[in-house]
């Protein structure tokens, strides 16, 4: 009988009172009541803003040579920022899980929900809420900033040209996507220094070694590593040799799944 | 004031049931085939010297730590399997298992969210404790005793019936250590299970009614304190509890001071 069945199911692994919203809760308030929460986020803002006024405010486009004319895309130079701003919520991200095994709190959280994947899932879905929603204020803003910031002389971009909005929108989504990549690695590394220096190995010190190298190596980090990608993913006239920018974005996505999935096994494995 | 809707129903329930534990760090044996019960109704001292593998003890207990062997129940369940794990089981295993940068309060709150406990239980938490106008202080500002203080509420936040509690008196004054005797002996008399570890013998003697004795990770007694100390006075003329528990530990202290 279908009663029976399901008594059997629950006795072999009963389902929890608590739920999903339970557990974001928690992590909600805890990213909330944390001060350097919002000390990142809005350096984050400073950064994506403040570099978008002084990029396209010092662009001096009648300086420029016809062909440099021809590549000048104003969306994309909008987003100069997000060197910065990719290592705010890179190190956020990390931090969200690092802090945790640093002081301790991580016993209480997993005491208080013993379903580790649970409390990753969870993290996950607030920190990229909040990157998510930080990111395209941001982004839209700097875009914005980086219009009025334009000479006259200069061609504006709208909203409304072809491409232009998908750019703004993958340049807010980034953010996110790096946040989660940070916290997966957080849960994998566990200690603060060790993750963030491989987050900020990966995001920015990487492409920079690469830099040096010949072209093939360069197209294969634009479509690879995550900056060059968000380069790619943010440019309006398309960039030589690059896949196109929903491919990228879908990658970058995987990448993030693939963190947490590593992370959300490693913290199933290991003791605390 | 803790537990109106837990003395009648939850007797006889929630046994703590360890069996065959074994974990192993590298080259040292911690916990080696220990198996015990504690019992409701009653608080159980976990005794040991430096290192005999208590609070590795408590921390497979609670699921945190897999055991290499063996298995333990919380009544008769995993720990992971708990429905309300908060309400169910409550513990404090090191003094400071918060973000230093979070208020008690907002720590307190964020650990009630997970398990669907209200605002009014942590306010009541925090007055038990006796922290409540530290509140509103970032807690790695705390001393040893008020970030204990702040560790026993969030033990107490689901109102378990179950609580584990490694070293409790460690860095309270002595206000503190009679509050928290009074509070354990109270949890058990209304029929919660309480294990509570030291390595004081004596500090045992006031509140444990039942004893676990273990020693490089074995279990060397389970008894009780009446017992311990019948067993005591049979050593010699006037011997005490202690006698009887430096006789069971003997050969089997790993850190023990000396002269040279
Ligand atoms: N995470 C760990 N990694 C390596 N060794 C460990 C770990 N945790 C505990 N040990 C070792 O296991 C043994 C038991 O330690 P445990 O902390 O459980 O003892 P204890 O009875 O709580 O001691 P104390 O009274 O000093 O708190 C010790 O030898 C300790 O060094
Ligand atoms: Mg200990």
């Amino acid at each position: 009988m279908t009663t029976a069945t399901t008594s059997g199911h629950r006795a072999a692994s009963p389902a929890p009172g608590y739920g999903f919203g339970a557990v974001a809760l928690m992590e909600w308030r805890k990213l909330r009541t944390v001060r350097s929460t919002w000390w990142m986020v809005a350096i984050f803002a400073v950064a994506m803003i403040g570099l978008a006024i002084v990029a396209l405010s010092h662009e001096g486009y009648r300086q420029l040579s016809a062909a440099d004319r021809a590549a000048f895309d104003p969306t994309h130079d909008c987003f100069i920022g997000l060197v910065l701003g990719q290592l705010l919520v890179g190190a956020l991200g990390v931090l969200v899980m690092t802090t945790e095994f640093s002081s301790g709190m991580i016993r209480a959280t997993f005491a208080a929900v013993p379903r580790r994947p649970v409390v990753l899932a969870a993290k996950a879905a607030v920190l990229g809420a909040v990157t998510l929603a930080a990111g395209e204020a941001c982004a839209f803003a700097a875009f914005a900033a980086g219009q009025a910031s334009l000479a006259a002389s200069a061609p504006h971009a709208t909203l409304g040209q072809p491409g232009v909005l998908r750019a703004v929108v993958m340049a807010g989504a980034y953010p996110a996507l790096v946040a989660l990549i940070g916290l997966g690695t957080g849960a994998l590394v566990r200690h603060t220094a060790g993750a963030i220096c491989a987050v900020v190995g990966v995001l920015f010190v990487l492409p920079l070694l690469l830099a040096p190298f010949s072209a093939s190596v360069q197209d294969a980090s634009q479509n690879f590593l995550p900056h060059p990608m968000a380069n790619a993913m943010t440019a309006v006239k398309p960039l030589a040799h690059a896949l196109s920018p929903w491919l990228i974005f879908a990658l970058l996505c995987a990448y993030a799944a693939a963190a947490l999935a590593a992370g959300a096994w490693a913290l199933t494995a290991r003791d605390t | 004031m803790t537990g109106r809707r837990r003395s009648e129903t939850v007797v006889g329930m929630t046994m703590i049931e360890a069996r065959g534990l074994v974990k192993a760090y590298r080259s040292t044996k911690a916990v080696d085939n220990l198996s015990f019960e504690v019992r409701p109704g009653a608080v159980t001292g976990f005794l040991g010297p430096n290192g005999a593998g208590k609070s590795t003890t408590m921390r497979m207990i609670m699921g945190l730590d897999r055991p290499d062997a063996g298995q333990v129940r919380i009544g008769g369940r995993r720990y992971g399997d708990l429905r309300w794990p908060l309400r169910e089981v409550g513990a404090l295993l090191e003094a400071k298992a918060f973000h230093p940068g979070r208020t008690a309060r907002a720590h307190l709150m964020s650990l009630a969210a997970s398990n669907g406990i209200g605002r009014r239980r942590v306010e009541e938490m925090l007055a038990l404790t006796g922290i409540e106008k530290a509140a509103d202080r970032r807690a790695g500002k705390f001393s040893l005793g008020m970030s204990q203080r702040l560790g026993i509420a969030a033990a107490l936040l689901g109102d378990p019936g179950v609580l584990l509690l490694d070293e409790p008196v460690n860095g309270l004054d002595p206000e503190g250590i009679r509050w928290i005797r009074n509070l354990m002996r109270g949890l058990a008399a209304q029929g919660r299970s309480v294990l509570v570890s030291s390595h004081l013998i004596s500090e045992m003697a006031y509140t444990a009614d039942a004893l676990i004795v273990i020693g490089r990770g074995r279990l060397l007694a389970q008894t009780t304190v009446a017992q311990l100390s019948a067993h005591g006075a049979t050593l010699k003329p006037g011997g005490s509890l202690e006698e009887a528990f430096f006789q069971l530990t003997e050969g089997v202290t790993d850190y023990s001071g000396g002269l040279s």
